[in-house]
């Protein structure tokens, strides 16, 4: 049996969460992500899930990493000044291999910025705000249904691959109201499960890995003991200063999650079979291109929507074929121009990539993509 | 046990030496520690050491329990986050004065105002060692740094004031000379239910007494056993006394107060409706 | 056909939860609907608005653009937030607070007594907003009374459903 609800995308976050069996959120408030902190001080601690509100952004990432430790699928969430601060244990997370799932509700930077208002600014921040080469896994909701539908990627994601996962939210989709069908209970979610090691534990090496190149993860206290660091480590776990750790260490890193490309990046395409013309548009700027493509289409401009649902790792099979498919694309996005530049990277000028960048504190409406979609694709 | 049976049981194998300076207290604070978790007879599965960064936090790796060597001043979060998801396990956080007083500040009068259940020992060398001897927020007044070379102007905290007042119910105060002392307050810590904190003072000659002309380790040590004072004999001081020298031992106990890990529980069992 | 509503006025009202309300009771007929709302410093007892849209078919711009209707409870949101109001539409307005009606708007204009409805036949102004949807249902449609009824139950405090059915009932009443 379902019910159906009229609920924000927020909210839908955290029915995803208490769904692929999150037990463990620390936050700090900050507008416009806070309903997913209210939500779940309200529902965790009812499936025996445990919330906490910390002293800032970083201790409220820190204490995720910790009951992530202790084997529990855990989240954070936040907005731009908090995911600045985030950034630190973000890293953390990426080199200790922490499962972790960040919500970042983005509102217009930098700095304060513009609280209430929506933006997609956070883009090349989510895959470079840390230091440091690393790599991890963002997913951008284009509706409250796919909030849920993704929250639980996220957690499958990250337990999988032991990497950070960001949803990246914004405004629109975290503040909007629609209709979303959800299971009377979650007993039928797949519950991702977290690798565990097959050796006694004292042969355990924490970070020794078979071919998907994904250590075991045994929860703290379990008997298998083993030390987790920010420092280049080995396959022990220990910090290690030789120049051969320092390249294993990144390389794997990296490869546990390009070589899996086909599992982690999704893209939608709408109105993309015969079209001549695309725009590249993900979560709430998506929006409007729906509409805008069925009017351009009425008016005979043969234009498709493709909408990334990964952001990161970057879409660039599709992003290649793309442009082997229309004579224009236009990627339009709640900012001065972000994920165009990584689209323009791949492209390499085989056919024009224009940028349509919104930063007025408002989507574009439909109205004015249909005017940009005359401009552009003539 | 003797030491080499403790460093056998509790100490990894293949990851000593230390990369301590010689004369660095922080082995002695260390060895108390495991002597301690000994003493109280607790399995090395049972126990997690969380650390920071710097001098004193390299103690996680060395140890064979469940470690996290978290990053500069974050422990206390790393730890708050491991105790609630984790209430059975006994978490101690090792911590020196920077990472602990400076970076990580408002993570420990936070922690310590939760009363959760994290036993937060303090190895206070008085500076940053491993970037080479900057003043910390615990370097006494007009102590000599690499960023002080005139002198700090700057106040030291009285650490065990800050965490008293912000809620720890159980503080106390060791040196590295007062070893015994110090394994025992420890002990007492990790067995108090509730936010403990343990300020070990320790010697960094390296990047400490050189520039304070302290002498060497061993004159770093009679130092201690000179201003170290059991808190009787120094509250009977004279004021000049103390402004020179420190109290030791427990300074501080409250018994019984609500726990935040357990007050969790007895929320989750609300929020279910009181069954 | 797609309708698009936007409910002003206020912050305190209670225009965000009416507007929850319509778009709840839309989804009980069975149709698609999207809630919005400004938030921030508006939110906080300036004007506030609330924008519902409401469908057969797949809504995508969650924003109201052309707006069916709009309901002003305040002076300055009927000042603020017709702009966009075409002459076909309507403009429905608080007669307790709104003395002017802007004089670019060209279209229908329903100015009801609210409030005042509210506070002397239910001793509380509260009510307003429970009113003001009663009203928009008879005069629009755009929801079955049987759903508005039903989804305003649904969200309003125990103990006040019989009240709170009365003011959908005093709402629809105003509309001759």
């Amino acid at each position: 049996m379902s019910r159906i609800l009229l609920l924000q995308g927020n909210q839908a976050v955290v029915e995803g969460a208490i769904a692929a069996g999150c037990k463990f959120f620390g936050g700090y408030p900050i507008t416009p992500s806070t309903e997913i902190a209210e939500d779940l001080a309200k529902k965790l601690p009812k499936v025996g899930g445990k919330f906490i509100q910390m002293e800032d952004e970083i201790a409220s990432i820190g204490a995720v990493i910790g009951a992530s430790l202790a084997g529990k699928k855990v989240m954070t969430a936040t907005s731009g000044p908090g995911f600045s601060l985030k950034q630190e244990l973000l890293g953390y997370a990426c080199m200790a291999e922490i499962p972790i799932v960040i919500a970042n509700v983005q509102r217009v930077g930098p700095s304060t910025g513009q609280p209430t208002s929506p933006s997609q600014g956070d883009i090349m921040q989510a895959r470079w705000g840390t230091h440091g080469d690393h790599w991890l896994i963002a997913l951008t909701p284009g509706s409250v249904p796919e909030c849920f539908d993704l929250t639980i990627r996220a957690y499958a994601l990250s337990e999988k691959y032991r990497v950070p996962v960001i949803l990246l939210l914004d405004e629109v989709i975290g503040h909007m109201r629609e209709k979303i069908e959800l299971p009377d209970n979650y007993d039928e979610i797949p519950q991702p499960e977290r690798k565990q090691p097959t050796c006694k534990p004292e042969d355990f090496k924490a970070y020794a890995t078979d071919d998907s190149l994904v250590p075991a993860m045994p929860p703290f206290g379990s008997g298998y003991r083993w030390h987790v660091t920010g420092l280049v480590h080995d396959e022990t776990g220990f910090p290690k200063g030789t120049p051969e750790a320092t390249v294993e260490s990144t390389n794997r890193l990296h490869d546990k999650l390009y070589n899996n490309l086909d599992d982690i990046v999704e893209v939608e395409n709408f109105q993309m079979d015969d079209a001549e013309y695309a725009i590249v548009a993900f979560g709430g700027a998506a929006r409007a291109v729906y509409e805008a493509v069925n009017m351009a289409r009425a008016e005979g401009i043969k234009v498709g929507l493709v909408r990334p649902i990964t952001i990161w790792p970057f879409a660039e099979k599709q992003m290649k074929a793309l442009a082997a498919k229309v004579k224009h694309i236009m990627v339009h996005e709640l900012n001065y121009g972000q994920y165009v530049e990584e689209v323009q990277r791949v492209v390499a000028g085989k056919v024009p990539v224009t940028s349509y960048g919104v930063y007025n504190n408002e989507p574009a409406t439909p109205d004015e993509l249909l005017a940009k979609i005359k401009e552009t694709f003539k | 046990m003797s030491m080499e049976k403790l460093i056998d049981t509790y100490f990894r194998p293949g990851r000593l030496p230390h990369i301590w300076c010689p004369g660095c207290g922080h082995g002695v604070v260390t060895g108390c520690m495991v002597k301690a978790i000994d003493k109280l007879g607790l399995t090395k599965d049972e126990v997690a050491v969380v650390s920071g960064i710097g001098c004193s936090s390299r103690a996680s790796g060395y140890l064979d329990f469940n470690t996290v060597h978290s990053a500069h001043g974050r422990a206390i979060p790393v730890a708050t986050g491991l105790k609630l998801a984790a209430p059975k396990l006994t978490v101690l956080v090792v911590t020196g004065d920077g990472d602990a007083a400076a970076i990580g500040g408002n993570h420990l009068i936070h922690a310590a105002r939760r009363n959760i259940d994290l036993t937060v020992v303090l190895y206070n060398n008085s500076i940053y060692g491993m970037t080479g001897g900057q003043y910390s927020p615990m370097t006494p007044l007009h102590a000599k740094a690499t960023t002080a070379p005139y002198g700090t102007i700057e106040r030291d905290f009285n650490i065990a004031e800050l965490v008293k007042a912000a809620g720890a119910t159980f503080v106390a105060r060791s040196t590295t000379f007062h070893a015994q002392m110090t394994t025992d307050l420890i002990a007492k810590g990790i067995a108090h239910k509730g936010f403990s904190l343990i300020e070990v003072v320790s010697a960094c000659p390296t990047s400490y007494g050189r520039q304070n002309k302290m002498g060497g380790p061993a004159d770093m040590m009679k130092w201690q056993r000179d201003h170290g004072v059991p808190m009787v004999a120094y509250d009977k001081l004279s004021d000049e006394d103390k402004l020179v020298k420190f109290p030791i031992g427990l300074l501080y106990e409250v018994v019984g107060a609500q726990e935040y890990t357990d007050a969790y529980e007895e929320l989750i069992i609300a929020a279910k409706g009181g069954k | 056909m797609k309708q698009e509503l936007r409910l002003s006025g206020s912050g305190g009202q209670g225009l965000i939860l009416a507007g929850i309300i319509l778009a709840e009771a839309a989804l009980l007929d069975g149709k698609l609907a999207i809630q919005s709302q400004s938030y921030g410093p508006e939110a906080r007892g300036g004007s506030s608005k609330a924008e519902v849209m409401i469908s057969d078919k797949a809504i995508y711009f969650p924003k109201v653009t052309k707006p069916n209707l709009v309901l002003a409870m305040s002076q300055e949101a009927a000042r603020k937030y017709v702009d966009d109001l075409s002459d076909n539409g309507i403009l429905v307005t608080d007669s307790l607070f709104v003395k002017e009606i802007p004089a670019s708007f060209k279209g229908k204009v329903l100015e009801l007594p609210i409030t005042h409805t509210a506070k002397t036949e239910l001793g509380k102004a509260l009510f307003a907003n429970i009113i003001a949807l009663g009203a928009i249902v008879k005069l629009t449609g755009i929801v079955s009374e049987a759903s508005i009824i039903k989804a305003v139950l649904s969200r309003v405090p125990k103990g006040t459903e019989v009240v709170n059915e009365k003011a959908v009932r005093l709402g629809m009443a105003l509309i001759k």
